[in-house]
């Protein structure tokens, strides 16, 4: 049960910290920033990730969590990359270099 | 507490920290470069953590890096080689398409437990386990079918049927979730049989919602479908007892709520009737903006475009969704720089949800090079057009609708729009005179100071170029 109320705690407080980081978004940065909490959002990739390591030698197992490390870490590489292009293109107005 | 325990909880904590001003440093234009390789590296941090745990704890098993190296490598090459392909007007529907996929990751860790655990003693499967599992099924599983079905919308491929235009969408719409809350509870009480009838009505519910909603809406509810990935990741979280998925995914999911509401906001729109509403415009009389109903149409060529755009002094571009369609970006930098070269001042009027979804004309105009300083938003720009000479409106239609403060009958009434009506000359460039994604007649058209120039924006603005250099501009002036 400790489990359990530690992380009901740790989800509200969470949710609290995600509340508040995002105030006042320009609208030049909704894109990059729907693309990056997207990105974030690949997290679950921990998930698949314990999932193997704890899957011993069950084979249904090992095949869903790679699939699903799959799936997330497209999720993340591809997010995260997408992002910085868009965003490297922002940067590139400030003088260069 | 051992030392690898230490070890893990460090990493963990580090991650948890990048993770939030990663979040935090995105909604900064100065900072977002940074704060997004900085969430990176918390993502990096957080994959060590549990490899330094697993490692002190049980050890990973031969077998069990064979699979983790060969998931991974599948996915993140992918995942590099899309990210680098994808044209800059595609970024909605990629967003959408990664997003989808983080979904479904969150949904086979899910059914992988619930299906196979029983056979391994090292994944518990209890009551909470139980329940999260059920959230992380269907959260994970509307994400997914939501935010495939809104990429193959955007892309194009798919359009709305029109029997989902009608009410009885909601009607099933309701059945699937309530056939979706039963075999919720079938699981929690320990069923197997209500895990399939989860996932396929959760999967149908995606669908269903996300099917109705129309091109401008789309990209407010990919921000949702956002926000709901996060919460799936949380809910992985609980079957798995990772703290530190459970507030990256609650971070996210918080995080995306608001960035939808901020996004409503600036559409004027408010989430419900996203959600309920349809498109606007279709459903209504309104939907013909036809040819038929317009009169009075001015329209010019190419040349007298040219002629009055020499003799301004003050030149407003205003871009929309059809100049990204067209890829006319590069195109018309060159002509601007040919203006610019005349000394003619040139700025660009964007409206928040210009392009195809909100800040993304600002990704494309930046990728052709058109310095920041010249980018204007609404509330600057909008008491500069009376002492503007001429507007160059490309491929925008509605968010120069006079109609938004004009009309109070109008769907499109209360929404903020760029006032380009109040400059000496408006040239819109346009394909035909069909209407714009409302659906919904431009009364702008219609007025003496605006003259229609048909034609596709990256063409006419090609033919822009060719006469201006025959008027002698940008070869030097």
């Amino acid at each position: 049960m400790s489990f359990l109320s530690e992380a009901l705690w740790v989800l509200l407080l969470g949710s609290l910290l995600g509340l508040e980081l995002i105030g006042k978004v320009p609208p030049t940065l909704h894109t990059p920033l729907m693309s990056g909490a997207n990105a974030i959002s690949g997290i679950t990739m921990l998930a698949a990730l314990t999932l193997i390591i704890k899957a011993g030698n069950n084979i249904p197992l090992l095949v869903m969590g790679a699939v699903s490390l799959g799936f997330a870490l497209f999720n993340v590489v591809g997010g995260f990359l997408v992002t910085d292009r868009m965003l490297a293109m922002f940067s590139r107005k400030s003088p260069r270099k | 507490m051992t030392f690898t325990e230490i070890l893990k909880y460090s990493i963990d904590l580090l991650a948890v920290l990048f993770l939030a001003l990663g979040i935090k440093g995105l909604s900064k234009v100065r900072s977002a470069r940074e704060a997004n390789r900085l969430a990176a590296v918390a993502m990096t941090l957080a994959v060590f953590g549990v490899l330094v745990n697993s490692l002190g704890d049980i050890g990973i098993s031969l077998t069990a890096w064979l699979w983790i190296v060969f998931g991974s490598v599948i996915g993140a090459c992918l995942g590099a080689i899309t990210a680098k392909r994808v044209p800059m007007t595609a970024m909605p529907e990629t967003v959408a398409l990664f997003n989808g996929c983080g979904g479904m990751s969150s949904l086979l860790v899910a059914l992988a437990v619930a299906l196979f655990s029983n056979t391994t003693a090292q994944l518990e499967n209890g009551l909470v386990e139980k329940i999260s599992i059920g959230i992380s099924v269907f959260v994970g599983a509307i994400t997914f079918t939501g935010s495939i079905i809104a990429m193959a919308k955007l892309q194009g491929w798919l359009s709305t049927p029109p029997w989902m235009q009608s009410k009885i969408r909601h009607i099933v719409n309701i059945a699937l979730f309530v056939l979706a809350l039963i075999a919720f509870f079938e699981i929690s009480i320990g069923g197997d049989r209500g895990l399939f009838l989860l996932v396929i009505s959760s999967s149908l519910l995606g669908i269903g919602v996300t099917l109705p909603i129309g091109g401008a809406d789309m990209p407010v509810v990919i921000s949702l479908l956002n926000s709901y990935s996060g919460v799936a990741a949380a809910a992985a979280g609980f079957v798995v007892r990772s703290q530190l998925l459970i507030v990256a995914g609650a971070m996210v999911g918080a995080a995306g709520l608001i960035l939808t509401q901020v996004m409503c906001n600036g559409m004027n729109r408010s989430l419900i009737s996203v959600l309920f509403g349809g498109a606007i415009g279709v459903d209504t009389s309104s939907g013909e903006g036809t040819a038929g109903e317009y009169t009075n149409i001015t329209s010019c060529s190419v040349e007298e475009c040219a002629l009055t755009l020499e003799a301004a002094e003050r030149v407003v571009i205003v871009p929309g969704y059809g100049l990204a369609v067209a890829q006319a970006q590069h195109t018309l930098r060159e002509v601007t720089r040919s203006l610019e070269a005349n000394g003619i001042n040139v700025t660009y009027a964007i409206h928040p949800v210009a392009g195809r979804m909100p800040g993304h004309m600002n990704v494309l105009l930046a990728e052709a090079d058109v310095p920041y300083e010249q980018l204007k938003e609404m509330d600057v720009i909008n008491p500069e057009f009376p002492a503007t000479d001429v507007v160059l409106v490309l491929g925008a239609n509605d968010v120069v609708n006079p109609q938004a403060k004009n009309n109070p009958s109008s769907p499109l009434y209360g929404m903020p729009v760029l006032d380009v009506q109040d400059a000496r000359t408006v040239f819109v460039v346009k394909r035909g005179m069909s209407a714009g994604y409302s659906g919904i007649k431009n009364d702008l058209f219609e007025l003496t100071n605006t003259s229609m120039v048909f034609g596709d924006a990256k063409k006419v603005l090609g033919d822009l170029l060719v006469e201006l250099k025959e008027l002698g501009i940008g070869s030097k002036g």
